[in-house]
C-alpha cells in the first residue's frame, strides 16, 4: 500500500533534522525539496535525514537523495542519515551513498556522534 | 638514395708487356671483362654523375672500391650514362687495340654515343622493371587467391543447429589475408567443441599452418575430453614442423549444450567474453601459443552459460583496429559494448561491426582478419531445461500468481506486495524477500514507463512461478522492444559532479537484488524475468 510522503523540519543545535514519512518516490520530490530548503535556510552545521518512518524508496527516490547530497556537498555541509532499515542500508551501500553520508541507526546516535560539535 | 648502375661489358685488349709477338697475337683478340657492381655509396657514383663525360680512370684519385676493381680488370676509360641526373650505366673500355691513347675525337665520339645510348638504356631498364613488378604483383595476387581459397575451403560452411542455442559467425579477411580461423567440432554426449585461432604471418604460409592446426584440433578434440589436453597435444604435434617465427594463438572450448557448462583452455588467444545481463565477463585461462615451445601445459577453466547469456570469441582484427587518429578500438571499448548490448538491438555481431564501422570511419582499410563467433543460450533453453529438470517433480513448478496492473505511477507498490504474498509460502529469508520486492518494483516501473509509456489502458502482466529450485517473476509490458534504462553502471561520483543524471538506478538495483535477470521479446511483449535461487548460495547477503 502506497503511503503519501510528508516531511517535517526540526532545528536541533547545529543540526537540522528532516523527519521523513511515507514512500520516497517521484511523488515525494516537491515535499522533500521544500523541506530540505527550509532546513538549509537556517544554515545548520549539518542536516540529518531521519528515515525512521520510511518503508519504501525506489530508484527515483534514490535519485532525489543524490540530488540532496549534491546540494549539501556544494554547500560544504555534511548530510547524515538515520533510521534506515537493514535493506535500505544495503541499498545505500551498493549505490555508494553510504560513502558520502554517514549512516546512524537512530537519531540520538546521529546527534551524539554526527553533529559537528560532537564529532569524535 | 638508390643508384642503379647498368653493368655493361666492354671489349678490351689486355696489355701483355714484354711478351712475344706470338703471345701478343694470341692476346690481341678483343676480350670481354666484367665491370664490377658499384655500391650506391661509392664515391665513384657521385663523381661520374657530376662529370657526365668520358673519364680516364688513371686520372682519378678516389677512395673507391669499384675504381680499384676496374683498374685491376684493365679498364682504362669509362663513359657514364646519366639520365635526369642519375647514373644508370657505364661504358667501360680497356686500351685501344692500336695501343694508342684515346684521342679527343675518340672522347667526343664516346660522349655522343653515350648521349644517344642513355635514353634507350633507360627505356629498356624501365620496361624490364615494369615487367618485373607486374610479375611480382601477379605472383602476390595469385598467392593471395590461394590463401583465400584455403581459408574459405576450411572454414565451416554451415553452423551447427542446436536446440536452445543460437550460433553466429563472421569472418572478413584483410586484403593480405591473415591466418584467422574458427571451427565447430560436434562431439558425443551433446557436446560441441569451439575453436577460434589466429596464425601469425599472412598469405599462403599462414593458411597452410591454419589448415594443419585445424586438422590437428579436430583429431585431438575427438579423442580427448579436456580442452587443456587438446591444446597440449596439438602443441606437441605442431612444434616440430611449424616454420620459424610462426606460432598459433588458439582458444578451445567445449560446451555441454544440455547444461550450459563451458570448459575452456587458451593458447595465448584474445580472452573470450561471457555476456551475462549487462556484464561482460572475461574468461581467463593461461597458456602459451601453439608451436612456440614444447612441453607446454594449458590451464583449464569452467563456467556456465545461463539462459540469456552469450559467449563471444574473436580475433585481434577487432580489438586492434585503428581509426584515423591512430586510436585503437581496444579491449575496454569492446567489453563496455558487450555489457551495454541488448538483444533488441539485433545480433551482438552486427552491433559490434556497426560500432567498429563508426569508430574507424569511411575509407578504412581493414588491417587484419576479423573473426567473430557468438554462442547464445536462448530463453527457450531455460524453459526446456526447467521442464527437463522438473520431469517427475511436476509439483515443483507451480504458478503461484498471475495478475495484471494498469500502467499508473505508484502501481509498482501493488505488484511488489502481491508478489510478496505469492511467495509467502516459500519461507524466503527476510533479506531475500526485501531484495526481491525492490527488484520487482523497479522492473514494474520500467515496464510501465518505458514499455507502456504510462498509458493506463496498457496493462503490465505479472507471473510468479515456483520452478525447481528457483522463484521466477515474469513482468511483461505491451510495448515495443526497448532498451532498458541506462545500461551503464551508475557512477555516484559523476552524478554528484553533475556529469551524469541523478537517475538511472533502476536496472542497477534489479541486477543487485536478484540472482538472475533475463530480458526477452516476443509477440506477446517485452518481458523481464527475475530469478531467485532458493537453494545453495544466493547472492545478496547484507553488505
Amino acid at each position: 500500500m502506497a503511503v503519501q510522503f510528508e516531511a517535517e523540519v526540526r532545528q536541533a543545535p547545529e543540526v537540522a533534522v528532516l523527519d521523513l514519512h511515507g514512500d520516497i518516490n517521484a511523488f515525494a520530490e516537491p515535499a522533500l525539496t521544500a523541506a530540505y530548503s527550509e532546513a538549509e535556510a537556517a544554515h545548520p552545521g549539518s542536516i540529518l535525514l531521519n528515515f525512521g518512518d520510511v518503508h519504501y524508496i525506489n530508484s527515483t527516490g534514490i535519485a532525489l537523495i543524490v540530488g540532496l547530497l549534491a546540494r549539501a556537498r556544494a554547500a560544504g555541509r555534511p548530510l547524515l542519515a538515520c533510521g534506515l532499515s537493514q535493506h535500505y542500508v544495503e541499498i545505500f551501500n551498493i549505490t555508494r551513498l553510504a560513502d558520502f553520508m554517514t549512516l546512524f541507526p537512530d537519531e540520538q546516535s546521529a546527534l551524539d556522534q554526527g553533529a559537528p560539535q560532537g564529532a569524535a | 638514395m638508390t643508384v642503379s648502375v647498368q653493368t655493361l661489358w666492354s671489349t678490351v685488349r689486355r696489355r701483355r708487356l714484354g711478351r712475344s709477338t706470338a703471345q701478343l697475337a694470341e692476346t690481341a683478340r678483343p676480350t670481354i671483362i666484367p665491370v664490377p657492381e658499384i655500391a650506391p655509396n661509392d664515391p665513384l657514383v657521385a663523381y661520374l654523375q657530376s662529370v657526365a663525360a668520358a673519364v680516364d680512370i688513371e686520372d682519378l684519385e678516389l677512395d673507391s672500391p669499384a675504381l680499384r676493381q676496374m683498374r685491376d680488370n684493365g679498364v682504362q676509360m669509362v663513359v657514364p650514362l646519366v639520365s635526369q641526373g642519375e647514373l644508370i650505366g657505364l661504358l667501360c673500355l680497356g686500351p685501344r687495340l692500336s695501343q694508342q691513347e684515346y684521342s679527343a675525337d675518340d672522347r667526343t665520339l664516346l660522349n655522343n654515343l653515350a648521349a644517344q645510348a642513355t635514353p634507350a638504356v633507360r627505356v629498356a631498364q624501365l620496361v624490364r622493371q615494369q615487367e618485373a613488378e607486374a610479375q611480382e604483383r601477379e605472383r602476390i595476387e595469385h598467392e593471395l587467391q590461394v590463401a583465400r581459397l584455403i581459408q574459405h575451403t576450411l572454414l565451416p560452411k554451415t553452423l551447427p543447429e542446436l536446440s536452445g542455442w543460437q550460433l553466429a559467425a563472421y569472418y572478413q579477411p584483410a586484403r593480405e589475408v591473415g591466418g584467422d580461423f574458427y571451427d565447430f567440432i560436434e562431439l558425443s554426449d551433446n557436446r560441441l567443441g569451439i575453436v577460434v585461432g589466429d596464425v601469425t604471418d599472412k598469405g599462403v604460409p599462414a593458411a597452410l599452418v591454419m589448415a594443419t592446426t585445424r586438422s590437428l584440433m579436430r583429431a585431438a578434440g575427438q579423442q580427448l575430453d579436456s580442452p587443456g589436453a587438446v591444446l597440449e597435444r596439438v602443441n606437441e604435434a605442431l612444434y616440430p614442423d611449424i616454420p620459424e617465427n610462426m606460432f598459433v594463438t588458439c582458444l578451445y572450448a567445449v560446451l555441454d549444450t544440455a547444461t550450459g557448462q563451458l570448459r575452456y583452455a587458451n593458447a595465448g588467444h584474445d580472452l573470450p567474453y561471457r555476456r551475462h545481463g549487462t556484464e561482460a565477463i572475461e574468461l581467463r585461462a593461461t597458456g602459451m601459443p601453439l608451436g612456440l615451445l614444447p612441453g607446454m601445459a594449458y590451464e583449464e577453466k569452467e563456467t556456465v552459460l545461463e539462459p540469456g547469456d552469450s559467449l563471444l570469441l574473436y580475433s585481434d582484427g577487432l580489438v586492434e583496429a585503428h581509426n584515423q587518429d591512430g586510436d585503437m578500438f581496444g579491449f575496454p571499448r569492446t567489453r563496455e559494448l558487450i555489457g551495454g548490448f541488448v538483444d533488441t538491438a539485433g545480433t551482438l555481431i552486427d552491433f559490434l561491426l556497426t560500432e567498429l564501422s563508426q569508430f574507424t570511419g569511411s575509407g578504412w582499410e581493414q588491417e587484419d582478419d576479423i573473426t567473430l563467433v557468438t554462442i547464445s543460450c536462448s530463453a527457450a533453453h531455460r524453459s526446456a531445461w526447467l521442464q527437463s529438470e522438473s520431469e517427475g517433480q511436476v509439483s515443483d513448478r507451480d504458478p503461484l500468481a498471475a495478475f495484471t496492473v494498469s500502467s499508473v505511477p505508484g502501481n509498482e507498490r501493488i505488484v511488489m506486495d502481491r508478489v510478496a504474498e505469492a511467495a509467502a509460502g516459500l519461507d524466503l529469508p527476510e533479506t531475500t524477500l526485501e531484495q526481491l520486492k525492490t527488484a520487482v518494483a523497479e522492473a514494474t516501473m520500467n515496464a510501465m514507463e518505458h514499455g507502456n509509456h504510462y498509458q493506463e489502458d496498457m496493462p503490465v502482466a505479472v507471473e510468479v512461478l515456483h520452478a525447481a529450485d528457483d522463484l521466477i517473476v515474469r513482468i511483461t509490458d505491451q510495448g515495443e522492444p526497448y532498451i532498458p534504462e541506462n545500461p551503464e553502471i551508475p557512477d555516484l561520483d559523476a552524478k554528484l559532479a553533475g556529469l551524469q543524471s541523478p537517475r538511472g538506478w533502476g536496472l542497477f538495483l534489479i541486477q543487485n537484488m536478484v540472482d538472475e535477470m533475463n530480458v526477452t521479446n516476443d509477440d506477446s511483449g517485452h518481458t523481464i524475468e527475475l530469478i531467485v535461487h532458493l537453494k545453495g548460495e544466493t547472492h545478496g547477503s547484507p553488505v
